[in-house]
Parts: C-alpha cells; structure tokens; sequence
C-alpha cells in the first residue's frame, strides 16, 4: 500500500529512574511500549506526538505483521500524505501507563512482591501519563514537538501538555474531547467498572492469581461504552431493527445490535485487562485541569504558548461539540491562539476514529501549517 | 467575487488585536498580518473556507454571528471587522452592538441599496434588483437585510453608535469620485469605520 507506512516494529523503552504520581505513590521503574513512524530530522522539530484514548494503544498506524492484519487504530489519519504525513513528521505513538499492550500495568510485575500488580497498580492520572511522555522524549531527544494530538482522553493529554509543558510543543490538537468529564460521562464509567467489579471472576481484582478473567464483565462494561460511542443515527442506520446474522452465534438475540454488542463486547475482553480498564476510567473521571475547580479554565491556560486546534462532531453525545465548546471559549478568553470546528457527522464520538472529508481537509490544512512554519523557523 | 474595500488597511493599526466577523476564506485577515502584523481572529461558518484559513495560517472559529458573540471578552479586540456580511445577519443591530461591545473599533461593509442601478432596477422595472452586487433573486438570496447609507447611520444614531469615518468603494474595492461626493446614490459599497460613543 502506497499510503501506508508499512510494517512497524514496537519498541520497548525501559526508565529506571522512579515516577512520583500525583494522586500519591510511585512507580520505582517502568516500560513504555512505543511505535514511530517518519523519519526525525537533523534539529529534531518535527516530532509529532499522539497520544490514545481509553482502550487505545501504541499501535496507530500500519502493520504489525502482514497488509492483511488489522491496521493501527489512526491508520486513516497517519501515514504518507495523510492528515499527520509521515513525509513531513516523525510520529511517536505509546502504549501510556498503566495500559495492557506492553507498558508497565496491572498485568506487570511489581519489583516489591515479584508477582503481578494487579489491583494494586497505583492510580495513573493523565498528568501522570504527560510527565511519563515528557520523559520518553527526553529519551528520544525531542524537546519542542511540533504538535501533540489526540481524539477524546487522548485530547485531554494534549491539552494537559499544553499546561504541563507550554514551552515543548508547537501546536495541540484536541479533537472530540471535553474540559473534564460530566456527571453523566461519570456515571457512564461508573457503571462500566461495576459491571467489571460484579463479575464472580474479578476477585476484587486479583483474578490473576486464579488463573481467569472477568470477561463477562468487562464484555458488558465495553457494550454500555460502545453505545456511547455511536450515535442513534449511525446506530439506526447500521442495524435498524435488522434481525441477527444466520451464519453467526445467534443464541438468545433477538436484533442484529444486540448481537453486534455481544461480538464487541467478547472482542475486548479477550484482548483488554480489567485492572487497566478500571485505571483508564478513573484517570478520565478525574481529569480537571483547573485542579478540581481551583482555578478556572482560561487562567489554567493562560500559561500555553502552543497554536491550537480544536474539532468536534455534530453527533458526539458522549462529548458533545458544547463540550469542545467550553475548551474553545476559555483559550478565546485566554487571549490565545485556537481554531476550530464543529465537524458534520452521522458517527457519534467514534468519528474521530473515521475517514471523513471536510475533518481530513481542516486537520490536514493545520497539520501543513504547522510544518510550513517549523521551516519558517529553521 | 467583491474586493475588500481599500480603506480597511489604512483604518487597521499596526500590532493590533483584529476580529473579522465572517471571515471567508481569511485574505484579509492574511492581508493584515503581512502588511500589519496584527493578531488575527476569524469567525467563519463554512469547514472549506476555514480550511481555506488554516492554509494561510489564520486562525478560525466556527461561529453563526446569529448566534451573538457572548464567547469573546468586553473590549478583547482592538477592531473587528465585518465586510458584506451585515446585510445577511437576523438581527444587524444586536450584531453591531455585539462588535463595538468585544471591540474598541468596527469596520463595516455593506452593498448599499440605495445606489443608482439598484434604484433604476427597482423604480424603472419594477423588479428587486439582481445584478453583480446582488446576484440572488429575492426569494433565495443571503441578503435579508439590505439597506442605504442614511438608513445605517439613523441605526448608528439609535444604538449611540459613533462614526469616525464613511467611504465608499465600488465592487474592486476603489473609491469613485462620484461615490465620494453623493455616496448615498453613487456609492456602491458602504465603509465605515465606527466606535461606541462615551
């Protein structure tokens, strides 16, 4: 494939140096598993960061093994002439702390007790993931990005850079995310983990030790994530009141969604950890970059320096475009330099994820700029 | 496709925070940085006209100015701009307040109605005028609120609008002689540059 970047090789990056975190304890030592694409150049300006969302990881982009395998999670939106080209910029993407594809998590060892962490890996907050990133470029030798981007929590990494970090990035790019979450999106977390908890299989999160998974629940928390990641209109149009597929397991469904949730639902649990799944959902509940009301949201940001550029989707309901909105207002405030728009979509918050032609044209349009000034600078 | 009003540039000060309400494709908006360097904001409801910013740099927010500017800070700005666009807008007045409320100056531009081939169109054959300046036939056109220049400046007066300075220019954007001395029947395209009175 012309527009590919091929087949990709993760990389695990081992830090010996201890992680303080923020919601207390610390990590004595961790791996973060990472995947580049690109090539970095010779003063090191054209390091773009992405950074994933809740059951994302490392993988956004090519092949792992062979064309025909799954491509990443981003591979519409990185790749030669695409949204990020990899002509121009040399892409990082990590699996974050705390995650299950290779990082340090709950299904690493913790070096105290030798065995699995488990439910007792520490709280990972997503400032916690933007120190652990900032390290890693260290390690890889990039002190300014030219953007840090991401869709949903991986927006609210980028956005937190823009605070941590103001003078290593050159532009954020925050697409379908939200200031801090609602006490809907809350409760839409909340009964995911308890779907997760009351699983006979979870053993207050030591499952490991029994040799199962609490896949039931974990199945369950990814179908009640799932619709609130389609919207009606997408929902209506892919299966209606459709009746199940014949040629798949049909057992006690009634409708072709529900079959569809089941076929989601054991997917992720087969591939997914529970523990992890339970840290991602705090880390986005807890995520306020006013320091839980302290502050407000344009004098938090008024310390940016960073371009911004913001995008949401009309029929984002888990983060709806008001939402976007909220981020939007405060840089306004804030005097700072934003864009932004509020992209047409039938796909609900998935529409991040999703070829789409006005989203590629605005992210592409900014994405170039970004470049043409990084030469400017040069 | 209409040029901007020549006088815009001289009216913008160097260094200066600048709005433009319905920004189109941002030239000039990029026009201003170039020859100003101020720091540009653009309002913008079409994705491939903000695309169109974004390739020149100029940041753009998706807004309806219908629905207010209640987003921007009280005198956040030091002018903001709106070229042809007052004339398509539900409510001009709420806009106009609305711009000398987040701006200390307003720049405005609209087709006059009132100029001589719309009155000849009008008064001689007895149709709503259709010509380069106002391409639509009434029935599906943007332009719901079309106006002269004596019926802003009685608008001006209500909303204790202050002028500081009237032009006109034709449809490249020059100034004509004639439009100058008698601008409510030669002037094609009303300029004006205004700010709140004390």
């Amino acid at each position: 494939m012309t527009n590919s970047v091929g087949i990709v090789i993760p990389e695990l990056v081992a830090f010996e140096t201890p992680l303080d975190l923020e919601r207390g304890g610390s990590l004595p030592r961790y791996d973060l598993m990472v995947e580049s694409y690109g090539t970095l150049n010779a003063n090191k300006s054209n390091a773009v960061l992405v950074c994933h969302a809740l059951s994302g990881d490392h993988h956004a982009a090519g092949y792992h093994e062979a064309e025909s395998d799954k491509p990443g999670w981003w591979d519409h939106y990185i790749g030669p002439g695409k949204c990020i080209d990899t002509d121009l910029f040399f892409v990082i993407s990590l699996n974050n702390l705390g995650g299950c594809a290779g990082s340090t998590g709950p299904l690493s060892i913790n070096p105290a007790t030798g065995r699995v962490y488990g439910p007792d890996f520490p709280e990972i907050t997503v400032r916690d993931w933007v120190h652990a990133q900032a390290r890693l470029a260290d390690y890889m030798g990039i002190e300014i990005f030219a953007a840090i981007v991401g869709g949903s929590l991986g927006g609210m990494q980028a956005l937190q850079w823009s605070i941590t970090y103001p003078d290593r990035l050159a532009a954020a790019v925050v697409i379908a995310a939200a200031p801090r979450l609602t006490a809907q999106n809350i409760a839409f977390n909340e009964v995911a983990r308890q779907a997760i908890m009351r699983d006979p299989n979870f053993f207050d999160g030591n499952y490991a030790n029994h040799d199962v998974i609490p896949a039931s629940g974990l199945g369950l928390a990814r179908m009640v994530g799932h619709i609130t990641y389609l919207s009606d209109i997408a929902m209506g149009k892919k299966f209606g009141r459709n009746l199940p597929r014949r040629d798949r397991d049909a057992d006690g469904v009634n409708f072709a969604v529900e079959q569809y949730l089941r076929y989601q639902g054991q997917q992720f649990s087969g591939r997914f950890d529970a523990n992890t799944y339970i840290l991602m959902t705090r880390a986005l509940d807890y995520f306020d970059p006013t320091v839980d009301g302290l502050s407000t949201l344009p004098d938090v940001l008024k310390s940016t320096i960073c371009k911004f550029l913001v995008l949401s989707f009309t029929t984002d309901w888990r983060f709806s475009p008001s939402r976007s909105e909220e981020i939007v207002d405060a840089l306004i405030q804030a005097g700072k330099q934003v864009s932004y728009a509020r992209l047409e979509s039938a796909h609900g918050h998935d529409a991040f994820l999703l070829p789409d032609a006005p989203y590629e044209r605005i992210f592409k349009a900014f994405m170039s700029r970004i470049h043409h000034d990084l030469r400017e600078v040069q | 496709m209409i040029s901007h009003s020549h006088q815009i540039p001289t009216w913008v000060t160097n260094n200066t925070r600048v709005l433009d309400l319905g920004c189109g494709n941002g030239d000039l908006l990029a026009q201003l940085v170039n020859s100003h360097q101020i720091d540009a904001l653009g309002l913008e409801l079409d994705p491939e006209k903000i695309a169109k910013c974004l390739d020149q740099g100029i940041s753009v927010i998706q807004q309806d100015l219908n629905s207010g500017l209640s987003n921007f800070n009280d005198q956040q700005f030091d002018t903001v701009i709106m070229t042809q666009t007052l004339q398509a807008i539900r409510r001009p007045d709420l806009v106009m307040s609305e711009m000398l409320r987040v701006g200390r100056e307003a720049i405005v531009t609209f087709p006059n109605f009132a100029y001589i081939r719309n009155r000849m169109q009008l008064g001689l054959s007895g149709h709503m005028p259709v010509n380069p300046q106002l391409p639509n036939p009434w029935y599906d056109t943007p332009n719901i609120h079309l106006s002269t220049f004596h019926d802003f400046e009685e608008l001006c007066r209500t909303l204790t609008i202050q002028i500081l300075d009237r032009d006109t220019s034709n449809l490249s954007g020059k100034r004509t002689w004639l439009g100058k001395v008698w601008p409510n029947l030669f002037g094609e395209v009303a300029v004006y540059r205004l700010t709140k009175e004390a």
